[in-house]
């Protein structure tokens, strides 16, 4: 597999021209907004979060195929996931993104969200798929700060 | 490419000469800055080797001559621009820093609250921000004069803009997005109508168009050695001399002043005035070979060149399925954008860098031109004399590429 085809696979590709869960839940319990200013990148995540689980969560706005695809397998990773988990996948999925440590069984976890590993190539392109889970982080953060940036 | 003054050109930029990421380099982004042929860098080095030492202060034989170096840049660059004297030359560290110089100034001696400063839709971040700066501290008032689809500005509207409080206006000379050269003695005529002060963001237009500040008419004129083959790290105010010498300096320090006691300075004449501190000496001396590389290069052949490229590769754009340009002026210069149907600009500067092709992608430091578009970012090739028709096939091959992953 080439540079490209390791970065840009089917599912990438799929998730770009056809995002899950894109939109905005209204009315919503959670919420962040990501930019990434150098490249325009921009979500606004939300979330409908009940007794520590995310019971529903949609994501809005655009960007890059890397973000957009990242941001679709966020929400399906995470609907129906209690907060905890979500934070330990969003710290695996940095981990697999900024390092080269990640086990058998940390990407086994990561399931489908593993795909995007291949981005770890493109270091200039880390931050796109980073983005959303950086949002995802605030929106669960006791101080939520709205807007979230990755630069 | 191989006629006139650009004939066996691109084998004096040695940079041109590596490979990225297995392909041979096809570097289209000489609007964010240019490579430098071999004679800048030699000079440059054998500045640093042979000649290096402080200007203005030594008594020594080697101070004397860098001070004489400089100062021989100082006229190599009045006659370039044809400025009235050579004291109104200016050294900076760039374009960013002439403008915020000059608008700092203007601030600071000029503009009182209620007056107004006129821009343009199509502005660099440089040209608008400090602007913005000078107008929240002296109370004066932004406004924007609009661009057309195509990228002209609009000269009725700009025309009915420019008014008795209007006391600034300033502008590209070329657009970085669109590639517009503006018609700039024609806005000039229109400013000095009520008597404003016009300054000119020439950052993509010392490159790409003969500059004459006394025909354009303007005050002021700003650009940056590294977008014309010359080094980072500086740049050129020229600015009238009766207003540089009624206007309050900029920043303080060694060298802009003439005398100095605990209870007081005066200042130094223009251009002194304007450069405290030690000066980008190396760079200077950068600067002067470039404008000389130019001027042997000759109009001419750059102007025959950059036309021959650009029609070339608009008209390549155009076989693309789904590729839409954004800016289709009167008269184009060396900054193509565009946007592909399906795929965000992102994608395309990745995969075109898998192939060895240097483009930028991004909004180009003018959010607020890319908001007038409705799109968050573009793609853009631009394009420097060493670039020929081989670097376009390449940029359309890698193009095609792109399409094969988003179809």
């Amino acid at each position: 597999m080439s540079r490209l085809e390791s970065l840009y696979q089917e599912l990438i590709l799929d998730h770009n021209k056809s995002p899950r869960n894109f939109g905005k839940l209204d009315p919503f319990t959670h919420y962040s907004h990501g930019i990434n200013p150098l490249c325009g990148d921009d979500y606004e995540v939300t979330l409908t979060v009940s007794d520590d689980v995310v019971v529903d969560a949609q994501f809005t706005g655009s960007g890059c195929a890397i973000s957009k695809a990242s941001g679709s397998l966020m929400t399906l990773a995470i609907i129906g996931q209690p907060v905890t988990t979500i934070i330990r996948l969003k710290n695996l999925f940095l981990k697999m993104l900024l390092t080269d440590t990640l086990t058998h069984d940390e990407r086994q976890q990561l399931g489908k969200l593993a795909v995007l590993e291949g981005v770890k190539k493109f270091p200039a392109r880390v931050k796109c798929a980073a983005l959303v889970w950086r949002a995802i982080e605030d929106a669960l953060s006791p101080s939520a700060t709205a807007t979230v940036s990755t630069e | 490419m191989e006629q006139g003054g650009v004939a066996g050109i691109r084998n004096q930029f040695p940079v041109l000469g590596r490979q990225v990421n297995d392909h041979p380099l096809v570097y289209l982004d000489s609007g964010a800055t240019t490579q430098k042929p071999r004679r800048v860098i030699d000079r440059m080095t054998q500045c640093l080797t042979r000649d290096y030492a402080t200007v203005h202060r030594g008594v020594y034989s080697m101070s004397q001559e860098s001070t004489e170096a400089c100062e021989r840049v100082r006229h190599l660059v009045a006659s370039f621009v044809n400025a009235r004297s050579v004291n109104e030359v200016v050294f900076t560290s760039g374009t960013t820093e002439s403008l915020n110089l000059i608008a700092t100034i203007l601030g600071r001696g000029y503009l009182k609250s209620g007056d107004e400063i006129l821009i343009t839709q199509m502005e660099h971040h440089a040209n608008i921000v400090p602007w913005q700066e000078v107008a929240k501290s002296v109370g004066a008032r932004l406004k924007v004069a609009p661009i057309d689809s195509s990228g002209d500005i609009r000269l009725d509207e700009f025309n009915s803009l420019v008014t008795d409080t209007t006391k600034v206006v300033a502008f590209t000379h070329v657009s970085n997005v669109l590639g517009t050269v503006n018609p700039v003695e024609d806005l000039v005529r229109i400013a000095k109508n009520v008597g404003a002060i016009v300054v000119v963001d020439g950052a993509q237009g010392i490159a790409h168009r003969p500059v004459d500040v006394r025909k354009m008419g303007c005050d002021f004129y700003c650009f940056s050695a590294h977008k014309a083959y010359g080094p980072t790290g500086v740049g050129v105010l020229v600015g009238r001399y009766d207003l540089l010498t009624q206007l309050p300096p900029y920043k303080f320090g060694g060298d802009m002043i003439e005398t100095v006691t605990f209870d007081g300075s005066t200042y130094a004449l223009p251009p002194a005035k304007f450069e405290a501190g030690t000066p980008p000496i190396v760079e200077i001396i950068g600067l002067g070979e470039a404008i000389q590389f130019l001027i042997d290069v000759g109009w001419h052949a750059l102007l025959a060149h950059e036309h021959q490229l650009i029609s070339y590769l608009m008209n390549q754009l155009s076989t693309i399925p789904g590729i839409q340009l954004i800016g289709t002026p009167r008269e184009k210069s060396a900054a193509v954008s565009f946007v592909m149907s399906g795929v965000h600009p992102h994608d395309v500067g990745t995969i075109l860098d898998q192939e060895g092709v240097a483009v930028r992608v991004g909004h180009h430091c003018a959010q607020p031109l890319m908001g007038v578009y409705n799109v968050p970012a573009t793609i853009r090739a631009s394009l420097g004399v060493y670039n020929n028709y081989q670097d376009i096939d390449r940029l359309i091959e890698a193009l095609l590429t792109v399409r094969k992953y988003f179809s």
